[in-house]
């Protein structure tokens, strides 16, 4: 592998490498823009904790679906069928065929929830590591790397989901649950060049920090230096990006839902309980309202601590 | 410190050249950047020897090569960089060692102390693992004996409660502190050798005399050598056994410290000496400055490199390059054609006094009316 470049630090007559503030590569590289004057202080306030209660109550729920005294989400009670919220004790009425939706909602958010922490896991595990690579490495690694990640980004994200999703999951006899994995897999694809990316701008960065120079001079391997130097301070970058990419692929999922290829029906997820209500919009508008606002609530306070957590450790990094 | 600079002087030159304790041996070192615009000669032919136990001040205005010729005798470089010349280390030549061969020495042999302790030090590593790091790498010392080791170095370098310290993250110390950390972490392995880059830049003033005091006294106690670099002459004074002062990549005078001060020849060096401020000055009087920049490493000139900034410049300053040749006073190298305190020096400051060249008059008044171009 190729000696790390410190080219421009050590040349002469330029700036000295310790004068150079590192740029903020996530904010210049369109990723996380700030919401509130909290948040820009990396403080919680009153909407990060309402935020942190709101995910904490929908994650509960969706693990805790099973035991809940909630009806069974596909128990069809041709009564409720299409009526508004409050009829029968219904909190949240009945969809479009009689099925519970506040039983489907809380099971549809273990698919959503479930789709879009794997996936962004599996995004930020291999997209994390190939742009740790790609940053610190730099030279030919990185060529070859980003050149990757461009070609990916070069499809449209949901209709490279969407192929994969329907070469490998759909058709006659795929079960839900395969489905579900195949779904995971093709939004984690498309969530890598993302995360490489990010990852990658903020480890050009930290390379070039003096202390990765010392470590080296203190004869630690590259390994050593990549994993135990550089990572622990791109990782808050990687987290607040990640909290964003949940978001995304929950959306994302609702999109594929909507064009077919969504969580398998009968199971119930955020995005296919939208897709099946759309033909009622006209006559039973909250088959489709309800779980939308659910989407946003999620959606906006996933973006809100990921603006949180990067803003903190921003402040940090300005006491220095 | 100062009898060990006495005993010195006494050398004669045969004994200067034949020390048994030799530690570091570069001879003819260049390191050259390959750049889009071109070859950068940020190193263009240096040699220096350094003994066991001994300090040598490298001194130059900023781009001269010092940080390059650190970097470039420990092999930290960038894969852009083309370095030739050999490098004999406690006998080993470094030049020919592969990566991992050097990594060997990285830290236990030699080590380095950055300018910066604001971004020399990992935000987000406690001040104890940062330390505890590098024994972990090149010792077999368990987490309990190196942790008791890292507090002995916090000691050493005189930094209070060190046991609250090692818990501590570096944006909680203040700079001074902080760069007391950077050297224990390069002591932490103890290094025969140590480059201090520019240790004291960016610091208060009124550290910066403890931070050199320190290694002062980490050096007497370990019997370790020193190479100080550090743009600034007044720096070095008091703290070297030598002085190698750069410019524009080469060495131009290199003595030892008493005999640099008492018997400069190289106009540059004299500048630089008169670029230092003295509390014996009257308040107000106007800083000597020297006019102009280093030339371009890129294209330099054929002549002498430092001509068109030199008060004592003559035609042939500009066609030929001196050598580097030595004074009467033994281990004094220098590289001009003029050498300030000779009569030729002398004669060749009048002509251009004569001929009204302005680094000539600024020279004599301190006062810099036009810019040398």
């Amino acid at each position: 592998m190729p000696e790390r470049d410190l080219d421009v630090a050590e040349m002469p007559s330029l700036t000295p490498v310790s004068t150079m503030e590192p740029v903020d590569l996530v904010r210049a590289d369109g990723g996380v823009p700030l919401t509130g004057k909290k948040a820009r202080q990396g403080k919680l306030g009153v909407i990060g904790w309402l935020s942190i209660s709101w995910l904490a109550l929908v994650t509960l729920a969706a693990i805790l679906a099973p035991i809940l005294p909630i009806d069974d989400p596909n128990q069809v009670t041709a009564s409720i069928a299409r009526q508004p919220p409050g009829t029968d004790g219904h909190i949240f009425g009945g969809d479009g065929l009689g099925r519970d939706l506040f039983s489907r909602i809380i099971w549809g958010g273990r698919s959503s929830l479930l789709i879009g922490t794997l996936s962004v896991l599996l995004g930020l595990v291999l997209g994390g590591l190939l742009g740790l690579v790609a940053g610190y490495f730099r030279g030919r690694a990185d060529g070859v790397l980003t050149g990757g990640f461009d070609v990916l980004l070069s499809f449209p994200q949901l209709i490279l989901a969407l192929t994969l999703v329907t070469v490998f999951a759909s058709g006659e006899g795929v079960t839900a649950t395969r489905r579900t994995v195949v779904l995971i897999l093709a939004l984690g694809v498309v969530s890598i060049p993302v995360l490489g990316r990010i990852t990658r701008a903020n480890t050009l960065t930290w390379t070039q920090r003096e202390f990765v120079l010392a470590a080296r001079a203190l004869g630690a391997k590259q390994r050593e230096i990549m994993f135990r130097e550089v990572l622990p301070n791109v990782l808050p970058a990687m987290f607040s990006i990640a909290l964003l990419g949940v978001a995304v692929v929950i959306v994302a999922e609702g999109g594929l839902s909507l064009l077919g290829v969504g969580t398998q029906l009968p199971r119930p997820s955020w995005g296919n309980i939208i897709a099946e209500g759309r033909s009622e919009l006209r006559d039973s508008p909250h088959i489709v309202i309800i779980p939308t606002i659910i989407i946003f609530l999620t959606v906006f306070a996933l973006n809100y601590l990921g603006d949180v957590v990067r803003a903190r450790f921003d402040v940090r990094e300005s006491a220095l | 410190m100062i009898r060990s600079r006495r005993r010195h002087v006494v050398h004669t030159a045969a004994d200067y050249h034949q020390s048994g304790s030799r530690l570091l041996e570069v001879d003819d070192l260049k390191t050259h950047f390959v750049t889009p615009r071109g070859r950068v000669r940020a190193v263009d032919g240096v040699s220096i020897t350094l003994d066991r136990g001994r300090t040598l001040g490298l001194v130059g205005e900023s781009g001269c090569g010092k940080s390059v010729l650190s970097r470039s005798i420990m092999g930290l470089l960038p894969s852009t960089a083309d370095r030739t010349g050999s490098i004999t280390f406690a006998g080993e030549r470094l030049d020919e060692l592969g990566p991992e061969a050097l990594r060997s020495y990285w830290g236990t042999q030699m080590s380095m102390v950055f300018q910066d302790p604001m971004t020399s030090l990992n935000p987000v590593m406690k001040i104890g693992r940062q330390i505890t790091e590098s024994l972990e790498v090149h010792t077999d010392l368990d987490r309990g004996q190196a942790r008791e080791t890292a507090l002995a170095l916090l000691r050493s370098v005189h930094i209070p409660e060190p046991e609250r310290r090692l818990k501590q993250y570096p944006h909680e110390l203040s700079g001074g502190m902080r760069q007391r950390v950077v050297i224990a972490v390069a002591l932490a392995c103890g290094p025969q050798l140590l480059f201090a880059d520019e240790p004291t830049t960016a610091l208060d003033v009124t550290v910066q005399a403890q931070i050199l005091d320190l290694l002062n006294e980490q050096q007497r106690e370990r019997h370790m050598a020193v190479v100080l670099v550090s743009h600034d002459l007044g720096v070095v004074a008091g703290r070297t056994h030598d002085i190698a002062v750069m410019y524009a990549g080469q060495i131009v005078e290199q003595a030892p410290t008493r005999t640099l001060f008492a018997e400069v020849r190289m106009p540059y060096t004299e500048a630089l000496l008169r670029s230092v401020p003295r509390l014996e000055n009257a308040s107000h009087t106007r800083l000597a400055v020297i006019g102009g920049r280093p030339p371009d490493l890129i294209d330099p000139p054929k002549g002498c490199r430092f001509a068109a900034r030199c008060p004592y410049v003559q035609d042939r300053c500009r066609e030929e390059q001196p050598p580097l040749i030595e004074a009467e006073t033994p281990g004094h190298l220098f590289r001009c054609w003029y050498p300030v305190g000779t009569d030729a020096g002398k004669e060749a400051l009048e002509r251009n006094l004569a001929a009204e060249l302005p680094q000539a008059a600024a020279a004599v008044t301190g006062e810099l009316a036009v810019e040398a171009s």
